[in-house]
């Protein structure tokens, strides 16, 4: 592999988002505004909008979802940036992780100096049955479709093959989730802000309040091991290994690193960026991991002229619990086939040796997918400058990364950021 | 001279199964098979692909069973109470597709095993001008 460098030096000096939630009473471009003007207020030394040059936005499928096609003017408006170009990218999941690498090519090309990054996705104005419909389409809707598959259905095919491969128990799936939970609850933008054992104390004390038995469980693993309590998906996949339906925005200011202390005390340099792309999950040799995301991670490392060891915190798509856990393993942070016990050992707990997903992740954060990629960059930039209030992590974060996933891994792409 | 072939797209693939045939598109140069058909070959660039009928024959590499299913096999009767398997099967002849799995017990998922024995089925959807044969993989015993 050819090392590649950017042409230019990339930071980024402004991160904000909205609340991640439901939000009946709020289009899409209220929440955007809300983003942009957390990420203004992010920026230390104040941001006149009018050295805003561009506009790239990620947006998955705001057709299916609200009948809006043509996003990315409506946000420049909105922001008071028209007649600035503005720009929509469109890889599944990954829209705005793709949103951001084709703003720090803006960059790094010489083209522009200052570029604003959003992601945007409104998620819940449509019944459960049309959105698993909507995201489908971003597998096969040929060929895998038709089959059946939903995509609850392919992460749950991917964790049959990878526990039938490692002789991992669906345990190590349930505590993916537990710990997003516990990290979710420390972050006031989470869409769920409770813990797992918060939720099963409320469920037995609604049953007492209605002079119902209570419910047995013995601990949090007991609760979500219920049916009811937790009912299956797609089998291993159960309700609490779903990222859930949620609208939500992010924002991003990047400028070249020579402007980089014009605009921020603190600013977080960019200095990897990976993206790969592959075919239809059948089509693929391996199912116990994404290639792309190998792949993508590679390029992001190379460049960056790091290896996972030196990572300090990562926020993964864990889009499904198994897909966090494949995650670790395709990042280098832990060997094929042990991710699943490094979860279950806590090793990627918020003070644990690999934290990963200290935001809550898509699980307990939300997931409005074309606004996730840029919003992970958003619990990087408060870790790496330890703003991130009662979750921040104990150690210096000089090192953090991003892995954000289109459909089941069609689209991956990591970008890795440093405090100087 | 032999008839030209159908194009070797998905309107060709779904009306073969709606003949009760699993078609893929073979590279007439190097003899990979594609399922489903490709016009071009994207190891060689070459569009000399022929149509070759697949055995049927099979094994499940990954499955899972669906309790919140897409809208079309929801209208197909499976819910929550009757979730449905679906998988990706290994041809015997190497390529790799998705499809439903029958003859399984989908709720009771832990009796499913990868590595099964499966072979083609044909099972036919909807009435009239909406009836198509939808491609699934049975269980043998």
């Amino acid at each position: 592999m050819t090392t590649r460098k950017l042409g230019r030096g990339v930071a980024v000096v402004g991160a904000g988002m909205s609340r991640f939630g439901t939000f009946k009473d709020h289009d899409t471009r209220d929440l955007f505004v809300e983003a942009f003007r957390e990420m203004r207020a992010s920026v230390d030394k104040g941001l006149d909008p009018g050295a805003i040059e561009a506009l790239f936005i990620g947006n998955y499928s705001s057709e299916l979802f609200e009948g809006q096609g043509h996003t990315a003017p409506i946000m420049a408006d909105w922001t008071g940036l028209t007649p600035r170009p503005a720009t929509r990218v469109e890889d599944a999941c990954a829209s705005s992780g793709v949103a951001l690498r084709q703003g720090i090519m803006a960059i790094a090309s010489g083209l522009h100096d200052v570029v604003l990054v959003g992601g945007i996705e409104k998620m819940s104005n449509l019944p459960i049955t049309n959105v698993t419909d909507t995201l489908a389409t971003a597998g096969d809707v040929l060929y895998e479709i038709p089959a059946g598959f939903t995509f609850p259905g392919f992460y749950a095919a991917m964790a049959t093959a990878y526990m039938h491969r490692y002789g991992a128990s669906p345990d190590a799936l349930l505590r993916v989730g537990i710990k997003n939970h516990d990290n979710g609850k420390l972050n006031p933008k989470a869409q769920f802000q409770s813990r797992i054992a918060d939720l099963m104390a409320a469920r037995m004390a609604k049953a007492l309040q209605k002079g119902l038995p209570p419910p047995g469980w013995a601990d949090e693993m007991d609760f979500l091991r219920d049916d009811a309590a937790n009912p299956m998906i797609a089998w291993p996949l159960r309700l609490f290994d779903c990222s859930p339906v949620t609208d939500g925005a992010s924002a991003l200011l990047l400028v070249s690193d020579d402007l980089a202390r014009s605009f921020s005390d603190n600013p977080i340099y960019i200095i990897g960026t990976g993206q790969a792309s592959d075919a239809a999950l059948h089509d693929r040799p391996e199912l116990t991991g994404l290639a792309a995301a190998q792949l993508a991670g590679r390029q992001a490392y190379d460049m960056a002229g790091v290896t996972p060891r030196d990572i300090k915190i990562a926020e993964v798509h864990d889009c499904f619990t198994i897909a966090e856990i494949i995650a670790t393993e395709d990042l280098g942070f832990f060997a094929p086939g042990q991710g699943h016990e490094a979860a279950e050992e806590g090793l990627t707990a918020r003070h644990g040796p690999r934290p990963v997903n200290t935001s809550g992740g898509l699980k307990s954060k939300g997931h409005p997918v074309g606004a996730s990629g840029a919003a992970q960059v958003v619990e990087v930039w408060k870790q790496m400058r330890g703003e991130a209030g009662e979750r921040q992590v104990a150690r210096d974060v000089d090192l953090a990364l991003t892995h954000n996933v289109g459909g089941t891994g069609q689209t991956c792409v990591v970008h890795i950021f440093e405090r100087r | 001279m032999s008839e030209e072939p159908r194009p070797f797209t998905a309107t060709s693939f779904r009306a073969y199964l709606n003949e009760n045939r699993l078609m893929g598109a073979r590279c007439v140069e190097t003899g990979e098979i594609f399922v489903p058909p490709r016009p071009m070959c994207p190891r060689t660039y070459s569009t000399n692909m022929e149509w070759v009928e697949l055995s049927g024959r099979g094994t499940l590499v990954a499955f899972t069973a669906v309790y919140i299913g897409t809208s079309a096999m929801v209208e197909a009767g499976y819910d929550r109470a009757t979730p449905y398997c679906t998988g990706i099967v290994e041809l015997a002849e190497g390529p790799r597709f998705s499809a439903q799995i029958i003859g399984v017990d989908a709720r009771r998922p832990e009796t499913i095993a990868i590595g099964s024995a499966l072979r083609a089925d044909f099972i036919a959807r909807g009435e009239g001008a909406a009836r198509h044969v939808q491609l699934a993989f049975r269980a043998t015993a």
